[in-house]
Parts: C-alpha cells; structure tokens; sequence
C-alpha cells in the first residue's frame, strides 16, 4: 500500500483543458472519492494515475516514486472499470488469476491466492463460472477480486456501481467499505454520486471544470462548503442561496437579507462591496411567524420523517426541511428563520466562501483554484 | 367483430410466416437446382451429358471424374487387345472409348494452387487486416479518414481495370505465373475489405479490456492477444469466409496472370477438352470438387458467419 501524491496535474486534449492544476494527496490506506458531473475531469485524473493517459504536465508519486510518465503495467496499481470488464471469454477464476498470470506466477499459487481471495469476497462457488451469466452484484465482485488479488499498490476505481440496480448499489457501498476496513487498501474511487461518496469516503475532492473546489472530509464538504459550486453540488436538495449587496468588514455579525437582520458566523475577513450569497442547508431553516424573512409555500414533498418545503420569497425559491407533522398548505405565508451557527457566506462572483468563524473549529476545507 | 384473435403486435403473424417460408424455400430451389444439375453431370457420361432431351434419370458413372484426373490418348482396338487386362474402373472405361490412360491429369497440382493460393492471401489479408483494424480503431492515427477512405478505394475499380498494368508489372519482377505473385495479389484486394470489417468489429469491443489487462501488467500486445483477439474471432471468422470466397472463386486475374506451374483451379476447368469438344462430366466434376473447400469451411464457421452478419443489430 502506499500514499499518493499528486502535484499541479494538468492535462488538455488540445485545446480543452480536462484537469487544471490539480494537487491532492491521498495518504495510506484511505479512501479517497473524486466527486463531480460528469466531464468534470474526475475520471481523466484517475486515468491519468492509472497511467492510461498521459499528463500535459505536473507529477504523480506513488508511495514517493515519480510514476508520471510510467507505463501502466510498470505502476503496480488496480483498476475497477464501471463496465467491470470481465473477460467473457475466461470463467471467474481465469478472470480473477489474470493479473497473476501476467506476473508468471505457479499455477499451483495462483490457485491459491484466487480462492483466497474469492473467499474474502464470498464469491468462492461461483469460480468456475461463465461470467456472463453472473448477476451485477456478482460481476462487480469478481472486478474487486481481480483487483484485489495481486496486492497492489493502490486501487483505483471508476464509478464502479454505475451500472448496478439501487438495491445491489447500497449493498455494493456497504461491502466496499466494509472491505477497504478489512485490507487498508489506498483507494481512490470516482464518482457523481454524492450519496456514495459521503457515506464511503474519508476524503472527497470536489471537481468542476477540471478543477479541484474542495478537498476535505464528507463533514467539512457537507458544513463547510469552500464554494458555491460545492455547496449547490452536495446535499439533497442542495443549499439555498440568499442573495445580498454590499460589502462585509472583519467581525461583522449579521447581514441584511430582503429587509430582514440575520444573523451570521462572525466573519473573519473584509470584503469590498459585491454581490454576496448566504447559503443554508435546508434542514437549518426552521419556521417562525415572528421573522421578518417571509415567503408563502409553494408546494411540500413529503418523505416520512421529514417534508421538503418550497417556499417563494422575494427572492426566488427556498426549500426547507422540517418534521413531516407540521401540516402546511399551498400559499401560507410563513416567516422563516435560520440557524445563524450554520450558515456559510459566499462572494456571488467568484464563488469562493467567506471566511468566518465556522472554520475556525476544525482543519478548513481548502478551496483550490487553477 | 370477434376480437379473440388478438395477436402480438411485434410477432409475424402465422400467415405472414407462411409466406416468409414459401419465399425463402423458392429461393433456395432457385439457387439449388444449378448446382444439383452440375453435381449430376459429373456423374453422367459424356453421351448422356449432352443428350437432347436432358436426362434427369441416367445411369451414374464416375468416368467423369475419371476424365477430370487422367490424360488419355487414342490407340488402334488391336493395340488395346495387346495389352493386359484393365487395372481399374477407369482404365476399363476408356478402353472401351478406344483409349488409354496416359498419365495423371494437371486438375490436382491446379487444385493445389488455388487451395495455397487461396488460403495464404486470406490468411495475409486477414492478418494485416485484423492489426490494421485494431490500429485505426484504438489509436489517433494522422488522416485516419483518408486512408480508410484510401483503402476502401482501392476497391472501387472492377479488378480487370487494373489487370494489363499488373500484368506488365508482374512481368517485370518476376512474379508472372507464380504462387507468390498471386498471393500478394488478392492479398492487396481483400485487405481493403478486411480492415473495413474489422474495424468495425473491433470498435465494438471496449478498450476497457485492453486497459485492464494492461494495467494487470500486460504489454499492449499480449492484451491484445489475450483479450481483443478472443473476442473478434467471430469477426475474423466472417471477414476469413468473405476473403476465401474471394480468392478462391477469382477468374480474371488468374486467368491473365496463371498459365503454367500456379495457375488455379478456375482458369484450369474451363479448358477440360475431351473427345469432340467439351467433356461435360469431366468439367462437372472439377466444378464439384472445387465446392467441397469452400463448403466445408463456410459449414464449419457458419456460426461465427451468422453472428457476424447480424453483429452489431442487438447492442449487448
């Protein structure tokens, strides 16, 4: 296992520039998950570290040696493809020993190693199996496996749930955790679920537009958005933005949102006059008649345990999320009220998240640009 | 109006099947009675071959192929009497046409031909043209366009076009009336075809599996070898089969550029003369054997060939 670096990475198909100056180390044994929409770039710098495309520039360390413009043979990494692909020609096991194969190990250990293996995946009867007639769960083990089996040096894996049913999908994100707990495996795993990257990961790197906006853990993405792209991106239904003029001084408490006083995290920076964003998640919104930040609902979503509420204001659509038993109806007029430790601040033209006291607490996110 | 009769909207209807099948069974009669008519006049004699009305029942001989592989020449009855009794079918044959058996016929050595022929010019061509195909398909080849396009030209003009200039040049170096010459020959037509074919095959199969095995440690090589060939042999099957065909039915050329020690079975047959003109039978029989090669390996790859034609209909 080993740690990987990743320097200034840049990569262009001519004159479309896929990565931007990308720089992220995954340490030893994590689990690393590159989230983003597609053509954002995620799966290019994997490829990249796999060694299936080549750098326009910047380094790639794997375990502190310079792999950048190594061959992909020559890297000692595992890949899982989001189609698997699985050799419809060979049986699991022969598709499984591949890897082995190529190192021109016995056969009598290679025997060895795949049961092993197999076993570790609870795929051991399933060995002398076609793999087409395999089931999506199935396949996507046996992909594992063939990763697994030669102890590489790291895995990387491109949306490999993708193509799953929903049912096998969350049983697939529970195994693979469960897994990477088992053998430490530095993992770096792409996708543009946001769903699977927080409940797998222990670092995500937010990517847009070939650049890295956040990297940090599922809790510092979730509370402390590093941009507005971050903060609209993750969460279902994502933050709401507030719109406000004016600028913000060092040690500013409260801004004015649609003629109301709302309070804020005490901000830590100053900031010229601009359009300015308040951003808050829906579930820090509660209602409250006595506020003077009103709107009148548009429509609910009922979930169970919780209702999504829509709510117009001057300033566009809000939804909220509180408890499912408060009963509301189409065009109540409600005043809404915000969790002031929650809220993150943002500068509407560059996106970039204002400084306040909520990143004081803990290691900030960093926000990278290109 | 009873609507029991209520039928699957994308299923032929019976009636529909019916017809499909009379159809196709017609055809195929069509197509058929040709080739039984050739296979029944190898087995006719040479009277019976050119008897007017045509004889459908008549008494099988196999003098035909008799004819096909000997040379006979014409002796006086006392002669024939001098000598010994017939060793065989054949030699009891034409003694009683007043002849005997001179020597073996030149039809094998030029069924040889056409089978080295034939068979090397489509293992070139489908060797070039399965690494061609893969090249154009996986990597950035400068102007791949024009010289798909190039290739497929060189497919445009009817190959007698072409004939008095690779005569005169086939001349020059060597390569008139020689296997070699003919091998390259229909080599340089069919691997336009096959790099056509099978780059379409190829493009099908996700270069994930390449890069799989590339990253498992695999050179890009023996990932080709490995995974991408495994997986086109229905492809290679298809485009072997379109290529033999081919080379082996191929006239014009062999007819310019053959004469001696290469030429093939095609330009040969037609030139079968037996007592009095054509020998029917004789011809008939060449006609029939020169089938079986083609035959028995459209037969034994005939699963591949259908998958390959349908291939790419149902996306998988």
């Amino acid at each position: 296992m080993a740690e990987i670096r990743v320097q200034n990475l840049r990569k262009a198909f001519g004159d479309f520039v896929a990565v931007q100056d990308s720089s992220f180390v995954v340490e030893d044994g994590e689990f690393f998950v590159m989230l983003g929409p597609s053509g954002c770039g995620k799966t290019t710098t994997l490829r990249m570290i796999a060694g299936l495309e080549l750098p326009t520039g910047g380094q790639i360390l794997l375990g502190g040696e310079d792999v950048t413009m190594r061959r992909a043979r020559e890297r000692d990494i595992a890949f899982v493809f989001q189609l698997f692909a699985l050799y419809p020609h060979m049986n699991v096991r022969k598709n499984i020993g591949f890897p082995l194969l190529a190192q021109g190990m016995p056969s009598a250990e290679i025997r060895e190693r795949v049961e092993e293996t197999a076993k570790l995946l609870r795929i051991d009867h399933l060995l002398n199996k076609s793999v087409s007639g395999l089931a999506g769960g199935d396949r996507q083990r046996v992909a594992l496996g063939r990763a697994i089996v030669r102890r590489p040096k790291c895995f990387l894996m491109d949306e490999p749930l993708g193509t799953l049913d929903t049912e096998f999908r969350d049983l697939m994100v529970h195994e693979l955790r469960e897994l990477h707990n088992r053998i430490r495996a530095t993992t770096v795993y792409v996708t543009h679920d946001q769903m699977e990257a927080m409940s797998m990961a222990d670092k995500i790197a937010v990517m847009n537009h070939g650049v890295i906006e956040q990297f940090g853990s599922p809790r510092e993405i979730y509370d402390r958005p590093a941009t507005m792209f971050v903060a609209d991106f993750i969460g279902s239904p994502p933050m709401n933005f507030l719109g406000f003029g004016g600028g913000l001084a060092k040690g500013a408490k409260e801004v004015v949102v649609q003629g109301a006083k709302v309070a804020v995290p005490e901000v830590r920076e100053d900031i010229a006059p601009a359009d300015m964003a308040l951003g808050i998640r829906p579930e820090h919104i509660r209602f409250d008649d006595a506020s003077k930040l009103r709107g009148a609902i548009y429509g609910t979503e009922y979930l169970g345990t919780t209702q999504i509420v829509a709510v117009e204001t001057a300033d566009g659509i809000i939804k909220a999320r509180v408890p499912a038993e408060i009963r509301l109806a189409a065009g109540d007029h409600v005043g809404l009220t915000l969790n002031s430790a929650r809220l993150s601040l943002f500068d509407k033209g560059s996106g970039r998240a204002v400084r306040t006291a909520i990143h004081d607490t803990a290691s900030q996110g960093r926000a990278q640009h290109g | 109006m009873s609507l029991t009769t209520a039928h699957s909207v994308v299923a032929p209807s019976a009636n529909s099947k019916r017809i499909a099948g009379t159809i196709i069974v017609l055809y195929a009669l069509i197509s058929i009675v040709p080739l039984l008519w050739i296979f029944a006049t190898s087995f006719k004699t040479p009277p019976d071959s050119i008897a007017y009305p045509p004889k459908v029942v008549f008494q099988p001989s196999i003098e035909g192929y008799c004819n096909l592989f000997t040379t006979r020449t014409r002796q006086t009855p006392e002669y024939i009497n001098s000598l010994g009794p017939a060793t065989g079918f054949c030699d009891e044959t034409s003694r009683k046409r007043n002849m005997v058996i001179a020597g073996p016929s030149n039809f094998l050595p030029r069924f040889i031909n056409s089978l080295i022929i034939a068979f090397g010019s489509t293992f070139c061509a489908v060797f070039l043209g399965t690494l061609s195909a893969y090249g154009f398909s996986r990597f950035k080849v400068p102007l791949a366009d024009d010289l798909l396009f190039f290739i497929l030209s060189t497919r445009f003009m009817p190959p007698i076009a072409v004939a008095i200039p690779i005569y005169l040049m086939y001349r020059e170096l060597g390569l008139s009336d020689t296997a070699l010459g003919m091998i390259l020959l229909y080599t340089a037509v069919n691997v336009s075809l096959a790099v056509w074919l099978l780059k379409g095959f190829i493009d099908e199969i996700p270069r994930e599996y390449e890069e799989a095995a590339m990253i498992d440690g695999y050179t890009r090589l023996q990932a080709f070898w490995r995974t991408v060939l495994p997986q086109a042999t229905t492809g290679i099957a298809a485009t072997a089969i379109f290529c033999l065909i081919f080379a082996w039915n191929e006239y014009a050329f062999a007819a310019l550029l053959t004469s001696g020690t290469a030429q093939t079975a095609p330009p040969f047959i037609p030139t079968i003369i037996g007592e009095g003109g054509q020998d029917w039978p004789a011809v008939a029989a060449g006609t029939t054997i020169f089938l079986v090669p083609i035959l028995v390996f459209t037969i034994l790859l005939r699963k591949q060939l259908l998958r390959g034609i349908t291939f790419g209909a149902v996306r998988k």
